[in-house]
């Protein structure tokens, strides 16, 4: 049988199962939610970027007509929380101490948002300054100061090394070692949809809390901890999000006092961030220096590489740890590298924390790598897409750092993007000015282990049928736009042989749908898509029984396909799916059946190997072309051809839509988006000045689906809604060099840089623009481990609830 | 969201009544017009103003009058979509058009007016900013604070002129026409202009401004770059309009007025004088550049960096030259566009 005839569904380009509500503006934010009584809250929050709280007085805000309440961090249970349990230092309401402009303070409830903002100004707060630490270098250079007192040194959050073989004796065998220095500064997700949360805390003394967030189970559990609360007696509720990209992946203070406010005015309320708010939520991009040195053969296989890198982490934990781990964690996966050695270091700031952004911590790394093999191969006079070609990572190994890669599609990826682009001819024949640059990424299909540890399912999701013939999938995962909702209703249709309008999809409610740990790390198609099958083929299975019965067939010759249960090599010999049903109901009683899902578990057995392993990985190539004004150093990408092995498209235009979406945002970080701070505080946090390209700016993308058909995807499927970002930003860079020569070390690419770069050329120095000194700090004595370079892929000996 | 403060809005249907308007509310009054920069800068509280007299309903400030060949008369109501669209407009005076057509999103020009962008406020990364941020760097001087803070020793406020159709009107010699309780008076555009971040305009409050004229179109190039990050949405972080009155091959007279790199407009004289009885040849394309680059002084306070801008006058001066003189825009002879020039 072909692919095509194998399915029916799947690999099909359909439209999300809520297209039309979107498009016809009817689908309900949390923002667009109003519940009888509701109240609306403004947080006051910090001017100052460090500052001791010495007294807040509420007298006068309490006091204004329509004011319901006012609280402040007394209000609330005097713990401390944050998203990692390694890292558990945030207030929701700060205490005795503000740590960044934009620190929440005090939250009003009132009768309309403009009263409470008017309240939110009234409350008198009295702060003693504190010096402000704003860089890397401010925070190591002033140990007295202290945003936290806990952390691997003064203001250092975490500070990891790890040593995988002898990358002294790699290094020193190898025909060519380079030594690099790379910038890449911070930016933030931008979500179309700034947070919202709307809270209940009914009469029955029982909270519903309804948000736009990425992780309604995260927030559930910690809901309890922040409020002191039995979590059986808190529901949270995803709203449809409005785009996430890492950035509602923690719980956050306006979440918390929605909820506190509610409790204390027995009404609901509403809080919606404004634009500013939420670049002071944040979470986003760590800017990351980074040092790599590589040692490279004369062929150009790589022979070691030892990495280090500098995280500007912001003023609290968050995801922070996993974002250090992170930017070691995936160079190994795309090349062979046989010795690797891993230093990093996350320092805090007086500035909005950051955490995970859609490609969470690997797409800094990745530009270093990725432009550093680009000047290995000019040395070695080597074709840069030859060079990868030939060096690839082999499938079903281990990594140096113990990871465990499964298919890998980068080959095709590159010999489909150099085909497209016409790199050959174009390398040889682009007049000056315009340039041609490649590069290539891998990233996770779902982080193999979650964040806090337990045996229990990732994911979990039920799925019913009833004698009318309607099928219902209920599952904790949570759709940002991404298409989650509708994914699970294609691989359901795709199980029982209906269409996936006949299904409907609940999700993300705590109370009605089985956990699922979230929209993050590329997880939910894998994850939730595994146990969407498993708990499918039980209910096909308890169906076909009773058919089987009634058709006095054998079950195992049955098929169901186009809304039909039949015999397979005799179609007409069947029953419609409706009564199919009701004869699985007839026999079973209530079909509800549950299907869940972990990740085989082979994560590395040492400290940190937690972070990095992932069912599979997904693998991208790009090649860009673009256009350098040498008069004004404007750099404009004509074209992008990008390759990416997703395993199975389980729907080829949703897959189209992330490739393309992160391509776009990809654009933008190379070229344009900066979290830059400036007097302690963000110097642009606006959409009219943080620059984020419009479709003006977005060139002709060739997107190209290759599929590997991975033994641990759902049909074969890898991630798609992240990896895509990763080649982008160093193939601009790459193809800037071949434009004009030359060298970007920092990211993003205004036009100064290039004509300071066009300048230094003139002047006849190195063409390279980007930093010059590293940070003084002394990293750990490595953890050293062996080399896991080149093994077999174990046969998995625990595959949690996989029969 | 971020939310208006409570004001009352007032809506006259005559210029008369509105200057009346103006008189008796005195300086809690603003007007408005299409208000696409005055209601954000509310919600910031940049604007504190208790009355809004509003200019939508008075008829006799929309549409454009007259020909390019005898000049033309633009309603200060007139939408910015319709100045860029009217067919006068780009036929005589195509960097108007070209202006027009480039403030902000279509969205915006669709509501804007071109007098609203004459008057458009100035702009500073400091100022354009919530009251909560304001308050995180205490305050500047352009609003709620005592100092400068781009330019903390100097005792003046160095807020930026950021309209894109004002350098164009003030390079082709447009007069306004200003109404008020006490009459009305016509003066050349480059007298509405101050060299102040917060008196910027030489316009009495409760006057308003209802025209603008241009002068015959004969003889006449013209052209306007922008620079700025993106092809919609920004303002532009430098502008350079040039006016050329062409005496056969020979200019007759030229003006360049650079736009956002000072509180005002600020004209180039001793380049544009420069052209004056010449051919334009490269050679003095270069030259002429090199000279109208000299008063641009631009501050760290928008976006791209102020040495950048600077630099970058000099480049777009020559280009809109060469622009005009028919030469192939880069000197390089090859290179992108400025970004959105492709929508002019």
């Amino acid at each position: 049988m072909s692919e095509k005839e194998r399915f029916s569904v799947v690999g099909k380009s359909l439209p999300k199962i809520d297209a039309w509500a979107k498009v016809t503006g009817q689908t309900r934010f949390a923002d667009d939610m109003t519940l009888p009584r509701m109240a609306h809250g403004k947080l006051l929050r910090s001017p100052h970027a460090h500052a001791r709280i010495v007294r807040i007085d509420t007298t006068r805000a309490r006091s204004l007509p329509g004011v319901y309440a006012v609280i402040t961090g007394r209000d609330l249970p005097p713990v401390k929380f944050g998203i990692l349990p390694v890292s558990q230092d945030e207030e929701a309401l700060c205490v005795e101490k503000v740590r960044m402009v934009g620190d929440a303070v005090a939250p009003v409830a009132a009768v309309d948002e403009e009263t409470a903002e008017r309240a939110a100004e009234m409350i008198e707060v009295e702060y003693e300054p504190l010096r402000a630490l704003m860089s890397i270098e401010d925070s190591l250079a002033h140990p007295e100061v202290r945003i936290h007192e806990y952390g691997d040194g003064p203001n250092v959050h975490k500070a990891v090394s790890l040593q995988f073989g002898d990358v002294e004796a790699a290094l020193a065998g190898a025909h060519l070692v380079r030594e690099d220095v790379f910038f890449f500064e911070g930016n933030t997700h931008l979500p179309m949809e700034q947070h919202s949360a709307v809270a209940h805390w009914g009469p029955d003394d029982k909270l519903t809390l309804w948000s736009s967030t990425q992780t309604p189970h995260y927030v559930h559990r910690l809901l309890g901890k922040i409020l002191d609360v039995p979590q059986a007696h808190i529901r949270v509720i995803a709203a449809p999000v409005g785009g996430g990209f890492g950035g509602k992946l923690d719980p956050f203070a306006h979440e918390i006092a929605a909820c506190k406010l509610s409790q204390l005015t027995g009404r609901p309320v509403k809080i919606t961030l404004t634009r500013e708010e939420v670049f002071y939520v944040h979470r986003g991009r760590h800017p990351v220096l980074m040092w790599i040195r590589t040692g490279f053969a004369r062929d150009g296989a790589i022979t070691g590489m030892h990495f280090r890198s500098w995280l500007d982490g912001g003023a609290y934990g968050s995801y922070g740890v996993a974002s250090t781990f992170y930017t070691g964690a995936l160079q190994t996966v795309t090349y062979k590298i046989p010795a690797y050695k891993f230093e990093g270091a996350r320092v805090f700031t007086n500035k909005p924390p950051c955490g995970p952004k859609r490609g969470h911590g690997t797409p800094q790394p990745r530009f270093a790598m990725e432009c550093q093999i680009d000047k290995a191969a000019e040395q070695l006079g080597l074709d840069p897409a030859d060079m990868r070609r030939r060096n690839l990572a082999e499938p079903f190994t281990k990594t140096a750092n113990h990871l465990t890669v499964t298919t890998i599609g980068l080959g095709e990826c590159i010999d489909r993007v150099v085909e497209a682009s016409g790199w050959r001819e174009k390398r040889a024949s682009l007049p000056p000015g315009r340039g041609i640059g490649i590069a290539c990424s891998s990233y996770l299909t779902g982080a193999g282990t979650a964040i806090y540890w337990n045996d229990m399912p990732h994911s979990g999701v039920v799925v019913r049928a009833d004698r009318s013939g309607g099928v219902s999938v209920l599952c904790g995962a949570t759709d940002i736009g991404q298409g989650s909702d509708s994914i699970l209703a294609y691989l359901a249709a795709e199980v029982l042989g209906i269409e996936p309008k006949d299904i409907r999809v609940h999700a993300a409610d705590t109370d009605l749908t089985p956990v699922d740990l979230g929209s993050y790390s590329s997880r939910v198609t894998l994850m939730a898509g595994q146990a969407v099958i498993q708990a499918a083929e039980r209910l096909r299975a308890r169906i076909f029984e009773a058919v089987a019965r009634k058709l006095e067939a054998p079950a195992s010759a049955l098929v169901g396909r186009d809304r039909r249960v039949f015999v397979a090599d005799d179609p007409e010999r069947g029953v419609s799916f409706p009564d199919a049903v009701v004869l699985g109901e007839s026999m079973h009683g209530v079909l509800a059946v549950p299907g869940s899902y972990a990740p085989p578990k082979r994560a590395g057995k040492y400290k940190g190997g937690g972070v990095g392993p992932s069912p599979c990985y997904s693998y991208t190539a790009c090649v860009v072309e673009v256009t350098v004004d040498r008069e004004t150093g404007e750099v404009r990408p004509t074209e992008v051809w990008i390759a990416h092995d997703v395993g199975r498209a389980l729907n080829p235009l949703l897959v189209e839509g992330q490739v393309e979406g992160s391509v776009y945002m990809g654009l933008g970080e190379v070229l344009m988006e900066e979290q830059v701070f400036r007097k302690g505080v963000h110097k642009i946090p606006s959409l009219l000045e943080y620059k984020s390209p419009t479709t003006l700016e977005t060139p002709e993308i060739h997107t190209i689906l290759v599929e590997t058909d991975d033994p641990e995807g759902p049909f074969g499927a890898k991630e798609a809604g992240q990896g895509p970002l990763l080649p982008i930003i160093p193939a601009v860079v790459n193809a800037i060099h071949d434009a004009v020569g030359v060298r970007l070390d920092e990211i993003p690419v205004s036009p100064d840089k290039v004509l300071k770069g066009l300048e230094l050329a003139r002047q006849g120095k190195p063409a390279r623009v980007g930093p010059e000194r590293l940070p003084l700090l002394t990293f750990p004595a490595p953890r050293a481990v062996e080399s896991a370079f080149g093994q077999p892929a174990e046969n998995i000996a625990e595959r949690p609830f996989s029969t | 969201m971020m939310r208006l403060p409570p004001f009352e809005y007032l809506a006259p249907v005559s210029v008369a009544d509105a200057a009346k308007l103006m008189a008796e509310r005195g300086p809690a009054a603003m007007l408005v017009a299409g208000g696409t920069d005055l209601y954000p800068n509310m919600k910031r509280r940049q604007f504190e103003p208790e009355a809004l007299v509003g200019l939508r309903g008075i008829r006799e400030l929309a549409g454009v009058r007259g020909t390019a060949a005898r000049g033309l008369t633009i309603g200060s109501g007139a939408t910015l979509t319709a100045v860029a669209r009217h067919a006068e407009v780009a036929g005589g005076y195509p960097a108007l058009a070209t202006a027009a057509g480039l403030v902000s999103t279509p969205q915006l020009r669709n509501s804007g007016t071109i007098g609203g962008n004459v008057c458009v406020d100035t702009r500073c990364n400091y100022y354009n900013q919530s009251h909560q941020w304001r308050k995180a760097v205490n305050f500047c001087m352009k609003k709620d604070g005592e100092i400068c803070l781009v330019a903390p020793v100097s005792p003046r406020c160095w807020a930026v002129s950021s309209s894109d159709t004002a350098p164009v009107l003030w390079s082709l010699g447009a007069t306004v026409t200003l109404v008020g309780p006490a009459g009305e008076r016509e003066i050349p555009i480059a007298a509405l202009y101050r060299d102040d971040g917060i008196a910027y305009l030489a316009k009495r409050p409760d006057e308003i401004l209802t025209e603008i004229a241009l002068p015959p179109a004969d003889g006449l190039r013209s052209a306007y770059l922008k620079l700025r990050r993106r092809g919609s949405f920004d303002f532009p972080v430098l502008g350079v309009a040039v006016a050329l009155t062409m005496d056969g091959a020979t200019v007759a007279r030229g003006r360049i007025v650079l736009g956002a790199v000072a509180s005002l407009p600020r004209e180039a004289s001793e380049a544009g004088e420069m052209l004056a009885g010449q051919r334009l040849t490269p050679d003095l394309i270069d030259r002429v550049a090199a000279r109208a680059a000299r008063p641009s002084k631009p501050l760290d306070n928008t976006d791209l960096t102020h040495p950048y801008r600077k630099k970058m006058t000099r480049v777009f001066v020559a280009r809109a030259l060469r622009r005009l003189a028919g030469l192939p825009e880069h000197a390089s002879g090859f290179g992108v566009e400025p970004t959105g020039q492709e929508l002019a």
